[in-house]
């Protein structure tokens, strides 16, 4: 494999691991929210969410572009205090991958927290657990393999993710090129072996990610 | 340990107009429990549950007050409602909800840790023994039997050090021969343990094994509170 397929590999999985990681601070909490309780104006965030998953995905592409560009409200005030670009630069891909994994996410952690059997947290703070510890120690391990399914889920849908990153990110090789836009590249400028080759790298990373997932999924199932 | 004895035999919990709304009846008790074990009593459906989970906090009363020893757990009328991890309450529900993703001895360990600052704890070893836990300690959950899940899910509520055990038909989910053969481990945590206990049951037969006192409930009312036995409450059915 010439040495820039190999970056580009290596690029894209790490821009699909970060931003399923970044996915988790935020994700996490607001699954464990919307499965557990009632707040006026859960509906509207329900659906504000889900945003990414219905917009075609260069519209999101395009809102990114308008919010992190230099003349936009977050770009701004980012380079402003931290001197920090993120339209086309790598960060833009991260931005642009981990948006549209978030929902994927929290739906599916949102269904693994409210499997667990609330009766276990309820018993839990009568021995005298707090609500953050009860969290750890009872809901985050009982919902384990949803959650690991919804992160594999993120990642897998990160790293495919075309539409909002050519907007946001564009396409530099070497800078912010991951696979599925050098595929598309590829093709438009007639280099089919090149292609064909991204292709079948693309299937060998999909297929080990979802396969690592499956079987953590079912290690986690034995023991539980 | 005498002196421990009294003081913990002491504890008293005062139900001052304790009212809820059930879908199909209006919960309304007034009571005061200090037995060393009190049943409470009746038939599916009378409120026991609902009064268990009211004195746990994991319910709000619609009114009363509730009250252990000094410490009030609820006073609807100035707004009081003290979180249930902070009422030291042992809980054992009917479906004991053991984390299934725990060893037993986890699960045993559960509600210990935050209690360190108690002068006396209860022993860890002197209740897996007095359980029989002791053989069970690196067994996952999934793998026990009933009776076994029973004796963990008591000896998980003792560890915590409560100041009232409340027990929701311990023995509903065994068969005659295990509820036989479960029955003097809860006489025995009742001889060597001294917490107060509050025992749901409808069966009787388990009333007049374990508990001095008796309230009985029906649709949400107190029918009796008193002594059981013959110079007090006898059901007319025993098998209500």
């Amino acid at each position: 494999m010439p040495y820039e397929d190999l970056y580009l590999v290596g690029f894209t999985a790490l821009m699909a691991s970060l931003g399923t990681l970044a996915i988790l601070p935020l994700g996490l909490p607001l699954a464990w929210l919307l499965a557990r309780h009632q707040w006026p104006g859960k509906t509207l965030v329900e659906t504000f969410i889900s945003l990414p998953l219905v917009l075609p995905p260069v519209a999101t592409g395009l809102l990114l572009l308008q919010l992190l560009g230099r003349r936009g409200v977050l770009g701004r005030f980012l380079h402003e205090t931290l001197g920090m670009d993120v339209v086309f630069t790598w960060r833009a891909v991260l931005a642009a991958v981990a948006v549209m994994s978030f929902p994927l996410f929290v739906r599916s952690a949102r269904v693994a927290f409210e499997e667990v059997n609330p009766r276990l947290e309820q018993v839990a703070s009568t021995l005298g657990a707090s609500t953050w510890r009860i969290f750890w120690a009872v809901t985050v391990p009982l919902a384990g393999r949803g959650l690991i399914a919804g992160m594999i889920l993120a990642f897998a849908r990160a790293l495919g993710e075309f539409g909002a990153t050519i907007m946001v990110a564009g396409n530099i090789p070497g800078q912010t090129s991951t696979l599925s836009l050098a595929i598309y590249q590829a093709v438009e400028t007639g280099q089919d072996d090149r292609a064909w080759r991204l292709l079948g790298i693309s299937v060998a990373v999909a297929f080990s990610a979802v396969f690592i997932g499956e079987w953590l999924v079912r290690k986690r199932g034995r023991v539980a | 340990m005498v002196g421990a004895k009294t003081r913990e035999g002491g504890v008293s919990l005062q139900l001052d107009q304790v009212r809820l709304d059930r879908p199909d009846f209006q919960l309304h008790v007034t009571a005061q429990l200090n037995a060393p074990v009190t049943a409470i009593f009746g038939p599916s459906g009378a409120g026991k549950t609902t009064l268990i989970e009211l004195v746990t906090g994991l319910r709000r009363p619609t009114g009363g007050t509730i009250r252990l020893g000094s410490d009030v757990f609820c006073d609807h009328s100035r707004r009081i409602h003290l979180p249930v991890r902070k009422r030291r309450i042992g809980y054992v529900p009917q479906d004991l909800a053991l984390f299934p993703h725990l060893s037993v001895r986890q699960n045993l360990l559960f509600g210990t840790p935050h209690k360190t600052e108690l002068k006396t704890p209860v022993d860890f070893a002197h209740v897996t023994a007095v359980l029989e836990l002791d053989v069970l300690e690196n067994r996952r959950v999934p793998e026990l039997s009933g009776g076994e899940r029973q004796r963990v899910a008591l000896g998980r509520a003792l560890l915590s050090s409560p100041r009232l055990l409340l027990l929701d038909e311990p023995l509903g989910s065994l068969d005659l021969e295990l509820k036989r053969r479960t029955l003097p481990f809860l006489r025995r945590l009742r001889d060597e343990f001294h917490v107060p206990m509050l025992y749901v049951s409808h069966d009787w037969a388990e009333v007049e094994a374990l508990c001095t006192e008796v309230l009985v409930l029906d649709r949400g009312r107190v029918k009796y509170h008193g002594l059981v036995g013959p110079a007090g409450f006898e059901p007319a059915t025993k098998g209500l």
